[in-house]
């Protein structure tokens, strides 16, 4: 069968075989499961650890693979195709990571990175607040300089990893007079005094991710902890969103994929007026639109992560368009696989069910695709002005 | 501890055709890879090596397509491999097969541990294992689920599986032992790994290399004389009983059987 050509590199390839057998082995067998006790994929993380993914992303000097942003999605893609709890399990490191990465020394890079690589540790992203959701100005966490020490305190809310990770990139207003340019990147690891945990969220989907609230009273962390300069803070965040939104691209990709492949396999046997429901032209046109989003999608996932390696101007446009196009198709393709299944689609019985609740959060997290569309054209804007006529 | 792990490539299907005119399997276009008990091998090998550290060799006896079987090992951890090709082998059984195998665990200066698997999913003999050991004069333990190292390593404390029990052995090292699926879950490569074993060279020992003597390997060298092979017959006839309910179907069963004046 001719696939669609992108180009892949032999190391890609394989990538995509390693995660896409560890998702078939391991990830399908157990995601309904997981799914049902809202258990945290603790056993297959570790797994993914001794099989060199969890230092997928970072670099050879740290022990990790040393990938690029496109190696990763392809795995991000694969687990996704089976579980997007677990997915995110594991692509939560990297977006805790980047902080570490784009602004940390050498020594703090050593530090963090290493057992990150490992997979002996889990790291988290700290920035959404209850009054910053899709307004990150809005952050309220302070962090207050007292001899060698920062003192933080606020809280942060539904944080993916939070509770499970040991190294969370946390973010806090050093200068509250000069709003987000006063915000900085900490490193708080877990079992700081002062650094707690809310309790473990009851969401629609995604039930394998852990998500809580990450609580900082009066917590002191050393000031070699600062990430860059104070100041930073909001910069690095939106270079952290660049660099990971693909990765949600890559979920949404999966996601739409497991739904294809599940609403195909069905619709072939599930048989109706004498014939299989894939006979009918009103289905076969359902599955076909899927298909070739999905491919679409796909394509737009790849050239995005490539776009983010080359780096410069206009990768925040390319990576949103990535995150929004690839999220609304993963939404689409499992409401139709549900659709195809009919009532059968709609009980635990069969995996579409958790499909749909999970692909949801697709289109919220990591910035809502209403906030996707505002950077593109908020980008789109700024580049035709700036044209010359 | 040096630790030789004998595993062979086997198509991977559960329903092995028969060419009835050649008397030989079908292969074509079937995949092929590591007999899946050798895995278990594999895995019990890697194990100790984590725990106590070993030397894991991996040997596979057969054409020379049967490197990807042992590329395979080699991502999974494995030290080093050795695949015993040779021209001279063909026409193999048991016997030869066992000779050789235990010629080429010779040429490697010998082992304190040989792991195979319980049997070959395609030839099913079980005999290859045992085969090894006896050429090697070496004790031997078949259908192991259970392994541990005593006395540093100078012996070993195995489960051996009946049907209706185990029992539990000691024997001192070296040793031959052949294991159950039970024993483990094979773990999967690594991504490092795979990338290593995608360019590593596939080392081959020829019959000369394993100083094996002509006559008693390949079809000479083998005593066995297939008579006749066949796939058997499809079963005909029989029931089957679908009830709606488990309750309903054994109620279904109970009036055949009385119909047919069994009970
Ligand atoms: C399961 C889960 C995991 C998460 N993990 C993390 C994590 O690891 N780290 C982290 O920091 N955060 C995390 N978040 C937070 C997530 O990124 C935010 O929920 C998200 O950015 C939206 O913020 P909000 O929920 O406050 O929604 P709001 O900002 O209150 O938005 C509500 C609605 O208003 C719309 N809206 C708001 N402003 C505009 C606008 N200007 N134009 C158009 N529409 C607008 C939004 O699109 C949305 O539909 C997670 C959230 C969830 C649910
Ligand atoms: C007359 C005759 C001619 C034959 N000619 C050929 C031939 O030309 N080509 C051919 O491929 N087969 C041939 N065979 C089949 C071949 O002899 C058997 O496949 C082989 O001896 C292994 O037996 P088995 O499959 O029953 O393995 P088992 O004895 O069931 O295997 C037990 C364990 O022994 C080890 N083992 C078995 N085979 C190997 C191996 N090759 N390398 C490493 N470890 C191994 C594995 O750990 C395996 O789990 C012939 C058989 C007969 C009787």
């Amino acid at each position: 069968m001719v696939e669609v050509d992108y180009g892949l590199t032999e190391e890609q390839l394989e990538i995509r075989n390693i995660v896409r057998e560890f998702a078939e082995e391991r990830v399908k067998p157990v995601r309904a499961e997981l799914d049902e006790k809202e258990e945290f994929p603790r056993a297959l993380l570790d797994e993914l650890g001794r099989m060199d993914l969890m230092g997928l992303y970072i670099p050879e000097e740290y022990g990790g693979f040393g990938g690029s942003t496109l190696d990763f999605c392809i795995a991000v893609e694969e687990l996704s195709r089976a579980c997007i709890g677990v997915s995110v399990s594991f692509a939560a490191n990297a977006l805790g990571s980047y902080p570490i990465l784009f602004a940390g020394t050498e020594e703090q890079k050593k530090k963090y990175m290493t057992p990150l690589a490992k997979g002996e540790k889990l790291a988290a992203f700290g920035l959404t607040e209850p009054s910053a959701g899709s307004d990150v100005s809005g952050i309220q966490t302070t962090a207050v300089r007292k001899d060698d020490k920062y003192i933080i305190n606020g809280t942060k809310q539904w944080i993916t990893n939070g509770g499970e990770a040991d190294i969370y990139s946390v973010i806090a207003l050093t200068d509250k007079s000069k709003g987000p340019r006063g915000a900085s990147f900490f490193v708080i690891e877990k079992g700081t005094p002062g650094f707690s945990f809310g309790k473990k969220e009851k969401k629609l989907g995604i039930h394998a991710s852990a998500t809580r609230e990450l609580i900082f009273e009066d917590c002191e962390v050393p000031a070699e902890n600062l990430l860059g300069r104070e100041g930073m803070g909001f910069l690095l965040a939106m270079k952290t969103f660049d660099q990971s939104r693909p990765g949600i691209g890559a979920q949404g990709v999966g996601l739409a994929q497991g739904c294809l492949d599940e609403a195909v396999e069905y619709g072939r046997h599930r048989v109706q007026f004498g014939h299989p429901i894939t006979s009918n032209q009103a289905i076969q046109h359902m599955l076909a639109d899927m298909a070739t989003k999905i491919e679409a999608a796909r394509g737009l996932v790849y050239a995005s992560c490539r776009a983010v390696d080359k780096g410069g101007k206009g990768v925040s446009k390319i990576s949103a368009m990535a995150k929004v196009f690839a999220t609304d198709v993963a939404m689409e393709a499992a409401i139709n696989a549900v659709q195809i299944f009919g009532g059968y689609g709609y009980t635990r019985d069969y995996p579409v069910e958790k499909m749909l609740r999970d692909a949801k959060i697709l289109q919220i997290y990591e910035g809502t695709n209403q906030i996707q569309r505002n950077i593109i054209g908020q980008a789109l804007v700024k580049e035709y002005a700036s044209k010359k006529k | 501890m040096h630790i030789v792990v004998c595993i062979k490539q086997v198509p991977n299907t559960t329903d092995v055709r028969i060419n009835p005119e050649t008397n030989t399997l079908v292969r074509d276009g079937v995949e092929s890879i590591i007999n899946p008990f050798d895995e278990n091998a594999i895995e019990a090998a890697l194990q100790l090596k984590d725990e106590h550290g070993a030397k894991v060799t991996v040997i596979s006896m057969g054409p020379p397509q049967a490197e990807s079987a042992l590329r395979d090992a080699l991502a999974l951890g494995c030290d080093e491999v050795r695949l015993v090709s040779d021209r001279a082998f063909a026409g193999s059984d048991t016997w030869a097969t066992s000779y050789a195998l235990a010629q080429a665990i010779k040429s490697l200066g010998g082992a304190d541990l040989i792991l195979c698997g319980k049997q070959a999913i395609d030839g099913d003999t079980a005999q290859v294992g045992p085969g090894i050991a006896e050429f090697l004069g070496l004790p031997v333990v078949t259908y192991i689920r259970k392994l541990e190292l005593l006395d540093d390593g100078a012996r070993v404390r195995v489960e051996r599986v009946f049907e209706d029990g185990y029992e539990v052995i000691e024997s001192e090292m070296p040793v031959v032992l052949t294991v159950l699926k039970e024993m483990n879950i094979p773990r999967l490569p690594s991504l490092k790994g795979r990338m290593r074993a995608k360019r590593a060279e596939i080392p081959v020992l020829s019959a000369e290399a394993i100083g094996a003597e002509e006559e008693k390997v390949g079809l000479k060298g083998s005593p066995t004389r297939v008579v006749r092979i066949f796939s058997p017959p499809k079963k005909t006839g029989g029931m089957r009983i679908d009830g709606t309910s488990p309750l309903d179907a054994a109620r279904l069963l109970v009036e055949k059987l009385k119909e047919q004046r069994v009970i």
